[in-house]
């Protein structure tokens, strides 16, 4: 019963419905255009900026670092990939992809085996996990710094695939267990033991009903972890070694490019992490549509 | 001796999770090959601990169980061929119906083709043959119990455990599945030990009826023992159907006690054998609801009967019969349930004082 029909049926409470923030048949509630309006300046504020950077990056030659725009055309776009002077972006590029796959793998891996262990409580499980979260709290930057001066003091030189995968494992090693945590809460532990039940073994059991009931969030918390992993900044300033990835070539680039091609790395990488966005939302949807297909809805 | 092999012994078993508390405390059972036992109890009584230890998803503390004869505590669930059928089901989420059901075949390593040949005769057999390729998502509870049932029986098992096998359904369908899970058991011949909180279920359906209270068994027997002859207090008020009174023993002579209950007046209760009063013991006694009649005071009630003095204090249609609340002197309600016909006939009210009476040997005394 709506609450246009209640206030018919009891008259009593017509006054009441009449004062509520409900919608009725002459129209919407004042509130709604104020929070409206409070919305559209919130989604204007997220990503106008952004967008300020996207549009100066098609500028043409005469292009500069501020509005008004000068011309329109690809010109930074080219430059960027052939101009020696902005720096190694390709190679910087292909390093933090590289990284970021690395610590996706083990983010995915270790978060899953802890979701499976943190079902059950254990002794020192409290200790574990505010370890845990303590890592995803400790400033970044003096993480870095640490990191980096403890290699130094051992005696190792730290590099993009060594010391960087750690530094950022303490930041997506916990985001992905909280993922982990919420995808394991929707997993009823009778799915297991019906398995067992059946006859399967411990690997069957893992293989043909955990792992595929979890796939859709395996492969959010994998989106985690490439993404964090991707423009991590602080984390990877004191361990990334010799060479550079992509943030910390952008954070170069700031410092000494004053062109829109650093507006055309911009718009460049956020078109690939969009991209990785989709891919991953069209595999969990497609993970979906494909269970749902092979049944004819009903 | 051969036991036949869905013969269940349960021999001193007990249970504990925490070292301290017992959620299963010796009970001692046995369910003959090919019943169908309900386990009936309030929640926290032990019961699912039970069954999940005739499965083998749980280890008893201490104890023996024996299926067909032989201890299978340390056996995996296979091993023992039992099934079990979870509560709400569990049914694999991703997989349709028919790889739900043929999910047994599968893991024995059965070709695809082989395993879909048995699915599909199981699923023609319990009326599934149109929902094979429905995820479990798309079906109502009484299909999914359906499925939960085809995957548990298409490993041939010696003997099915249910959990709360119909508290996901609403009312209406939770009688019908009562019919189909009886007849199902019927069909495939094998032992069921269905756990239950609701007496109505347990009595409808079971050849034996278990009741528990904290971890221990109350009374085992046929359904009709247990709602008409309830051992004790407990059973008598969680089986529901009988007014219990508490009092002290006045006098015993050889056939009847003579029971000072509900202020004061004197009820003469038959002896039971094998329990022994004596004059100053505190006792309860069992009526049943049916039993009771109500008869207009400064009618003579008919011989041999117990008469007290009560006032109705509500009144409910139940359609086949009229349930009367009364205030006869206890802390409790003393209900009386009287046939449709019968109080129509002379209706009484709310407030009115009326004669609750009961032949004498109809009363039980209670251990």
């Amino acid at each position: 019963m709506t609450v246009a029909e209640h206030a018919i049926a009891a008259p009593v409470s017509r006054a009441v419905v009449a004062h509520a923030i409900a919608p009725r048949s002459s129209g919407r509630p004042w509130t709604f255009y104020a929070l409206c309006t409070v919305f559209v300046f919130y989604v204007l504020a997220l990503y106008g900026p952004m967008i300020c950077i996207y549009i100066l990056s098609f500028q043409d030659v005469r292009g500069g670092l501020v509005f008004p725009m000068k011309g329109l055309s690809l010109h930074w776009f080219v430059d960027l990939f052939t101009q020696v002077r902005t720096g190694d972006v390709k190679g910087a590029f292909e390093r933090s992809v590289k990284l970021a796959a690395i610590v996706t793998v083990a983010t995915v891996i270790f978060s899953f085996l802890a979701g499976l262990a943190f079902r059950r409580s254990f002794p020192g499980d409290g200790i574990v996990f505010y370890l845990m979260i303590g890592s995803l709290v400790a400033p970044g930057l003096v993480l870095s710094i640490g990191v980096g001066l403890l290699l130094h003091f051992i005696g190792i030189e730290g590099s993009w695939y060594t010391s960087a995968v750690g530094a950022q494992l303490s930041w997506t090693l916990p985001f992905g267990v909280l993922v982990m945590f919420a995808v394991m809460s929707r997993f009823d532990r009778a799915w297991e033991e019906a398995a067992y039940d059946l006859g399967a073994s411990r690997w069957q059991a893992m293989r043909l009903i955990v792992i595929p009931i979890l796939a859709p969030g395996l492969v959010a918390v994998a989106l985690f972890g490439f993404t964090l992993s991707y423009d991590e900044f602080a984390r990877t300033l004191q361990t990334a070694g010799s060479l550079n990835t992509l943030p910390l070539e952008i954070w170069t680039m700031t410092l000494n490019v004053t062109s829109p091609s650093l507006y055309a790395l911009g718009t460049v990488t956020t078109i690939i992490s969009f991209a990785i966005i989709a891919i991953c939302l069209g595999t969990i949807a497609t993970i979906q549509k494909r269970r749902a297909s092979r049944a004819p809805t009903g | 001796m051969d036991l036949g092999p869905g013969h269940i012994e349960l021999a001193g078993v007990v249970k504990s999770f925490d070292g301290f508390i017992n959620a299963v405390d010796g009970v001692n059972l046995k369910i003959p090959d090919g019943a169908y036992c309900c386990l009936l109890g309030p929640s926290g009584c032990g019961k699912t601990t039970i069954l999940r230890m005739i499965a083998g998803h749980e280890d008893p503390t201490a104890g023996e169980i024996l299926i067909g004869g032989e201890n299978v505590v340390g056996l995996p669930p296979v091993a023992r061929r039992t099934a079990m059928m979870f509560q709400s089901y569990a049914l694999f989420p991703h997989l349709t119906v028919r790889d739900n059901i043929a999910f047994a075949l599968r893991v024995r390593g059965l070709s695809k083709a082989a395993r879909y040949r048995t699915a599909d005769a199981m699923m023609e057999k319990v009326r599934l043959t149109d929902f094979a390729d429905r995820l479990p998502a798309q079906l109502s509870g009484g299909q999914q119990q359906r499925v939960a049932l085809a995957r548990a029986a298409i490993t041939e098992p010696r003997v099915l455990l249910l959990d709360e096998p119909l508290s996901a359904l609403d009312e209406h369908l939770r009688v019908q599945m009562r019919q189909e899970l009886r007849a199902m058991q019927r069909d495939l011949g094998i032992t069921f030990i269905h756990v239950t909180h609701t007496q109505l279920e347990a009595i409808a359906l079971a050849d034996l009826v278990v009741v528990m209270d904290k971890g221990k068994v109350r009374q085992a027997g046929p359904a009709r023992d247990i709602y008409d002859s309830p051992n004790d207090r407990y059973v008598a008020e969680f089986l529901g159907g009988q007014n219990v009174l508490s009092g002290q023993v006045r006098t015993v002579n050889g056939h009847h006690a003579e029971v000072a209950a509900l202020a004061g007046s004197g009820i003469r209760v038959p002896l039971t054998p094998g329990i022994h009063v004596d004059a100053g013991d505190p006792i309860a006694i069992a009526v049943r609801r049916d039993d009771v009649e109500l008869v207009r005071p400064g009618k003579a009630p008919a011989a041999d009967t117990v008469a007290l003095s009560g006032k109705v204090t509500g009144v409910e249609y139940q359609g086949y019969f009229v349930k009367v609340l009364l205030d006869a002197g206890g802390s409790a309600d003393f209900v009386a349930y009287v046939s449709e016909r019968k109080f129509f006939s002379d209706p009484v009210g709310i407030g009115e004082a009326v004669l609750v009476t009961w032949p004498i040997e109809v009363a039980r005394l209670l251990r």
